[in-house]
């Protein structure tokens, strides 16, 4: 084994073994699991029921307010008066007021329809009611037009657009359709991941060369090897340790997933019960459940459209090249200063670019294949995040051999200037260091 | 003892517009203890790293056995920085497993060599702490078994008893003379004047980048005799004072009570029979020796000559 194997073997054997890794790694899954599951549970234990009055002076919601799992629609026949005290005392959440009108437009009364509480009602309560209403007053306006009202609920309840989105220049043979939102929500995960990563990991790359200088073994070391070789043993050793914890993440959350899938969501759209909510609803209320389980069936289907061949080595190739641009100015970085508190000032400008890759990787997941994106994907610092958001879309070849190619020369330049930086900067104790001074050692010999 | 070990010809080094060395020429003899002395600053370090391949100089040559400095000399040095530490958090064994193998030991030969190591140190309980349990002197031992560990032929000491008690010093002493026995050349930087007469066979003397003194030991000192005595003796002290005609200096008298006791010059061509001479018929001679400058004197007159030629240049 060379000398660099040696360095690269002690800094992935230390950190693999250390307990906060370990911890890491489990606790990663469960929070990544928590993050898809929470909401969820949250979403069904925080279903608190609300009671919501209706005094209907006109007739025109004809007691069709249809109620959901957690708001429930009361009619009342008093006056509005009795009806705001009535609000006082009880456990009613809110009170819907329609007014009659001088006649019977609809158009107007709808401008005088007012939500009584005693709290803020909610904003979900509030456009949920407001939908209801619409609905009645657009099938009161369609009925006085002659249209029947049942033809009017069975054509709202049949009517569901989904398009599959397919790009042109796939071949016809494969009918690969194109799924936008699956695409959208792995761009990302995918851009998140690395942003991640990058951050964890430089951040340790810093923190290891300042634990050497700290701890003085660093001259030692460099009798024996090149400062070059410690420092690329040291941001290898720990591109590996984010490569097996990236690898762990993905095992342990495929696990937890599956087991939640297999348990929660199988029961609850298993075979039979389809068959059995298609015997049992004839009068077609089970058609939105049916829907539900048809999509989440195509997920299958949803989730192969994906190009995993792609994506996956995408992802290695675009974390460890990002990885290496900032890992080495991280230890470049971390060579210059006495210890963790001198780094602010220049970790904040090398972190820039990173960050500002991750508020515009918004404006690429509108627009994956516009100006911007192209040109952020061509810039080796925003590019391991920005094409790993764009990547789920369709990217040209040439575009993402520019893009690699510039972040191949991108982390070449900075690992060497960085191992400029770190030579000098390594033996160098109980100085402030200025970007003058950095730009100085530069220059040395 | 002819052919130099290592030899560092014109070596200059700048860092900006800091000159740390100018045109330095040292030669270590193969076998001997070479004492690399120097106030602060004065490019000590950028010499001793320039030696270990740390650092390369701007100009100048530096031969290793006869043949250019390369990579491959590194594991016949062995080097112990005046800063140095270990991995706090790593255990004791593992630890000099890993720089054992940096030095280019193969696994059975390093451990083989650490067991004995151990022993010797009686420090073969520590082998799994971890650093940061030992106490600093331990560390240092440990430190010091890393640094010779690979048996180089060339050693280099930045002040190896810093941080040593007395008795780990004198420990450290002893194997660090031992090691010369065996054959080992040993380049010593320190500060402490006494350890290098008592274990230097030479010197060189850097001051603000140039090297302004080397050469043996007893040479230099030689060198720098003042022809200054001590004599005790019973008598009249005033007697003895009109006795001296003025071919000798008197530059200091005391009475320790029981006898007298100067230090005093000869001057120009007059031998230490003239003084017996001219002293004997007024006092008898206890004892009579010679003052030779200690190598601390020395630092301190030739380095303060030379800040002092400077400062008029």
């Amino acid at each position: 084994m060379g000398k660099i194997g040696l360095i690269i073997r002690r800094e992935y054997l230390t950190r693999v073994k250390k307990k906060s890794f370990i911890i890491m790694t489990i606790l990663g899954p469960l929070l990544i699991a928590a993050i898809g599951i929470v909401p969820v549970w949250l979403a069904k234990s925080n279903e608190t029921i609300r009671k919501i009055q209706v005094l209907d002076e006109t007739g025109i919601s004809e007691g069709q307010l249809q109620s959901n799992s957690n708001i429930i629609f009361t009619y009342l026949n008093s006056s509005l008066d009795e009806a705001k005290e009535n609000l006082k005392t009880s456990d009613t959440y809110a009170l819907v007021y329609i007014p009659a009108g001088q006649d019977d437009n609809l158009l107007v009364t709808q401008r005088n329809i007012k939500l009584f509480s005693r709290e803020q009602v909610s904003l979900n309560v509030k456009v949920y009611i407001e939908n209801q209403i619409e609905k009645q007053i657009e099938r009161a306006l369609l009925k006085s037009q002659g249209v029947d009202k049942e033809l009017v609920a069975s054509i709202e309840k049949s009517v569901n657009v989904n398009m599959k989105t397919i790009p042109l220049d796939e071949s016809p043979a494969k009918d690969a359709s194109y799924d936008v939102e699956l695409s959208t929500t792995i761009g990302a995960i995918g851009g998140m991941l690395i942003y991640f990563f990058i951050f964890l990991f430089g951040a340790q790359v810093m923190r290891g060369v300042i634990e050497e200088k700290t701890n003085r073994i660093v001259e030692v070391i460099i009798s024996s090897v090149k400062p070059f070789q410690l420092m690329m043993g040291k941001i290898i050793g720990i591109a590996l340790v984010g490569l097996t914890q990236f690898l762990l993440w993905v095992i342990f959350t495929a696990a937890i997933y599956s087991t939640f899938m297999n348990t929660v969501v199988k029961e609850k759209y298993s075979a039979d019960k389809i068959e059995m909510l298609m015997q049992n609803s004839p009068d077609g209320t089970a058609v939105e459940d049916i829907d539900e389980i048809i999509e989440n069936q195509q997920l299958f289907e949803r989730v192969n459209s994906i190009n995993w061949a792609l994506l996956i080595p995408a992802f290695i190739f675009y974390f460890l090249g990002g990885y290496l641009l900032y890992g080495s100015l991280f230890a470049a970085i971390g060579s210059a200063v006495d210890n963790d508190a001198d780094t602010q000032q220049f970790v904040l400008p090398i972190t820039v670019p990173l960050i500002f890759s991750f508020v515009m990787a918004q404006t690429v997941l509108n627009d994956p294949t516009g100006t911007v994106a192209r040109w952020l994907s061509f810039i080796p610092f925003t590019s391991p995040i920005i094409m790993m958001v764009r990547l789920p879309f369709q990217v040209e070849v040439w575009e993402l051999v520019v893009s690699m190619l510039s972040l191949i020369a991108g982390f070449i330049l900075t690992t060497w200037l960085a191992g400029k930086i770190y030579r000098t900067g390594i033996l160098m104790y109980g100085k402030k260091v200025s970007w003058k001074e950095l730009a100085k050692w530069l220059r040395y010999k | 003892m002819d052919k130099p070990l290592f030899e560092a010809i014109q070596v200059s080094k700048t860092y900006g517009n800091y000159q740390a060395l100018t045109d330095v020429n040292i030669a270590v003899q193969t076998g001997s203890v070479f004492g690399l002395l120097g106030p602060n600053g004065a490019g000590k370090t950028s010499l001793i790293r320039i030696i270990n391949q740390i650092t390369a100089p701007d100009s100048g040559e530096l031969l290793f056995k006869g043949k250019r400095l390369n990579p491959n000399h590194i594991k016949d040095i062995g080097y112990l920085p005046e800063e140095r530490g270990l991995y706090k958090k790593m255990e004791v064994g593992e630890q000099c497993m890993y720089l054992a193998q940096l030095k280019g030991l193969d696994k059975r030969e390093a451990k083989k060599r650490l067991r004995l190591w151990f022993e010797k140190f009686e420090m073969v309980g520590w082998w799994n702490k971890k650093v940061e349990e030992l106490s600093k002197g331990m560390a240092q031992k440990v430190q010091f078994v890393v640094t010779v560990l690979h048996e180089p032929e060339l050693l280099i000491f930045d002040e190896p008893f810093s941080g040593f008690d007395p008795v780990n010093a004198a420990i450290i002493r002893d194997e660090i003379l031992d090691l010369s026995k065996n054959g080992a050349t040993i380049i010593f930087s320190t500060h402490r004047m006494e350890s290098v007469e008592e274990l230097c066979d030479s010197i060189a003397l850097i001051n603000k980048s140039h090297k302004i003194l080397d050469g043996k030991v007893t040479d230099i000192r030689k060198q720098y005799r003042t022809n200054t005595f001590q004599m005790e003796f019973k008598g009249n002290i005033l007697s003895f004072t009109t006795a001296l005609w003025t071919g000798f200096e008197l530059l200091e008298k005391w009475n320790d009570g029981e006898h007298c006791k100067v230090k005093l010059r000869i001057l120009n061509n007059h031998t230490v029979n003239d003084l017996f001479a001219a002293v004997m018929p007024v006092c008898e001679i206890i004892s009579f020796q010679e003052i030779i400058p200690t190598m601390n004197e020395i630092f301190i007159t030739t380095v303060q000559q030379t800040n002092q030629e400077r400062a008029i240049a």
